[in-house]
């Protein structure tokens, strides 16, 4: 099966009067369909510089990311990018801020906005559409959020830190409940975070990133003896604590 | 209601006493002023000719009530004020607009604003008398030049200042420069622009008096200049307290405007 995205030797360096800053170094992966990626490295590797770049945000200096066989620049349309924070515009109800995409798009069309609706019912926000973002919770923001970047069925999911604005408590909570999301719409996803318990609970595979100029230090696949493999599920199973020392034992192994 | 504690219920009480007290002594203070200032004008202390009294710029106000003259001022002065405040922030959007959208504009034009800024504007209004003639036309340009440079420096610094991440999203959705200006360097600017809106109703009055006093045959500011040199300081002083209780109702106006886009939100 041809791979859904692929990255060939992709380089990118940030440019200043004082100097150049490579931030990404030669790096190759292909994501199937369906697969849930979650990458991981030390703070300020150029994680989320990746995912600007596979969102064609950014173009690469050097290398290529091509989506079904195109240059991301022209398939921008068909990727979802979910940032740290929820970004609800406080000057919107919900129901707005999740019709954004669309809007912008110019894509109000019932389909559309009857898989709003059905997402809006799904996921426990159809009784909180007309409130401003400031009277949900942390956890009911975030899912907003996610139906807004769902909204516009994306092909693939980006995923930058969606839980580090959050507490330990909801954070646990909120990423089992988006986790569960994402497989539930069969998404191809691709999680950029530090949290390792995170990545290895969520994630098909989990890609180390050495430290700045982020390369690939290594790849893991993560497989569970599962039935329901929802991430809390994963967080208890007894192979979570071997992966876990095997990826923080990669991640400080710094020559 | 019985769940409201007594120390909530001793808190409320005490808040309230203490606004109570505080709009007794502005009462207070008004009618203090008002009361010295006709009992020293009644009884010579001060010179009623010069420093006028409350009792004459009543009998003053209401004989140009009877004949209609005082309306007519003030009709000219608000009228010529709203124009120019409405002009000072169409246009000043429009610019702040413009330089957002052009980074490198706005660099080039930077030392211009700022020196056009800090410019006493009073300094300018003999020259547009020159330029555009002694009409109204004068004088709404002298009001728009007092507001416009800072609207348009506030406007633009407020602009810049949208979350970067909030920017992002709007591309992460697919969208373009237009998007990211209508559906969030706008909406999020409304309260900047109400602030500036503020500023400027009192700055456009300014500039609109300081017009008169050069180049009117009408309005409070030339009411305030004719007076003055045919020795009708009770003219002069009326249009004053006329003028202040202008500026704190316009000012009042756009409070009452941001209250209901603050319920609205």
């Amino acid at each position: 099966m041809k791979p859904l995205l692929e990255l060939e030797s992709v380089s990118y360096a940030y440019h200043s009067l004082s100097g150049e800053t490579p931030a990404l170094n030669n790096i190759s992966f292909d994501v199937k369909e369906g697969e849930f990626i979650a990458i991981v490295g030390p703070s300020g590797c150029g994680k989320s510089t990746l995912l600007s770049l596979i969102a064609g945000l950014i173009s690469p200096e050097l290398g290529d990311i091509k989506i079904n066989g195109t240059n991301v620049s022209n398939a921008r349309a068909s990727i979802g990018y979910m940032l740290q924070r929820d970004h609800l515009f406080e000057w919107r109800s919900i129901y707005k801020n999740v019709i954004l995409g669309l809007e912008i798009q110019k894509k109000l069309t019932q389909e559309y906005l009857d898989s709003v609706n059905e997402m809006l019912i799904n996921y426990g926000l159809e009784a909180f559409k007309d409130k401003r973002p400031s009277e949900l919770s942390g956890g009911m923001r975030q899912r907003a959020a996610l139906i807004r970047t769902l909204a516009l069925k994306p092909s693939i999911l980006l995923l930058d830190e969606p839980f580090s604005a959050l507490d330990y408590q909801t954070r646990l909570t909120v990423s089992d409940d988006i986790g569960c999301i994402i497989k539930k719409e069969k998404k191809t996803a691709i999680l950029v975070t530090h949290d390792l318990s995170e990545a290895i609970s969520l994630g098909d595979k989990v890609i180390v990133l050495s430290k700045r100029p982020a390369t690939i230090k290594s790849i893991f696949p993560i497989e569970f003896a599962l039935e329901n493999k929802t991430p809390l599920a994963c967080r208890n199973a007894p192979e979570f604590k071997d992966y876990f020392n095997a990826i923080w034992k990669e991640l400080n192994d710094y020559e | 209601m019985n769940d409201i504690s007594i120390r909530q219920l001793e808190f409320i009480k005490q808040k309230t006493k203490y606004r109570r007290s505080v709009t007794r002594y502005r009462i207070a203070i008004f009618f203090a002023f008002i009361i010295i200032w006709q009992l020293t004008a009644s009884f010579g202390i001060i010179d009623s000719f010069i420093f006028s009294s409350p009792i004459k710029i009543f009998a003053c106000f209401y004989s140009m009530l009877k004949d209609g003259t005082i309306l007519h001022h003030i009709f000219i002065t608000l009228t010529e004020t709203f124009l120019s405040f409405f002009l000072v922030i169409v246009i000043g959007i429009l610019i702040s607009v413009i330089l957002w959208s052009n980074e490198k504009l706005s660099k080039i034009l930077e030392p211009y604003l700022v020196v056009l800024n800090s410019l006493p504007k009073s300094a300018l209004a003999p020259l547009l008398i020159v330029w555009l003639g002694a009409n109204m036309r004068t004088i709404i340009v002298a009001g728009i030049s007092v507001a416009i440079f800072g609207t348009i420096i506030n406007l633009y610094t407020g602009f810049k200042e949208v979350n970067l991440d909030k920017i992002k999203l709007i591309y992460t959705l697919g969208g373009n420069k237009t998007n990211v200006l209508l559906k969030v360097v706008l909406p999020s600017s409304i309260p900047i622009i109400i602030s500036t809106m503020k500023v400027n109703i009192g700055l456009s009055l300014v500039g609109v008096v300081i017009g008169e006093f050069l180049a009117a045959r009408k309005g409070l500011g030339y009411l305030i200049i004719y007076g003055s040199q045919v020795f009708k300081l009770d003219w002069v002083i009326m249009s004053i307290v006329i003028l202040c209780i202008i500026a704190m109702l316009l000012y009042k106006a756009i409070n009452l405007l941001e209250k209901m886009y603050l319920k609205h939100i």
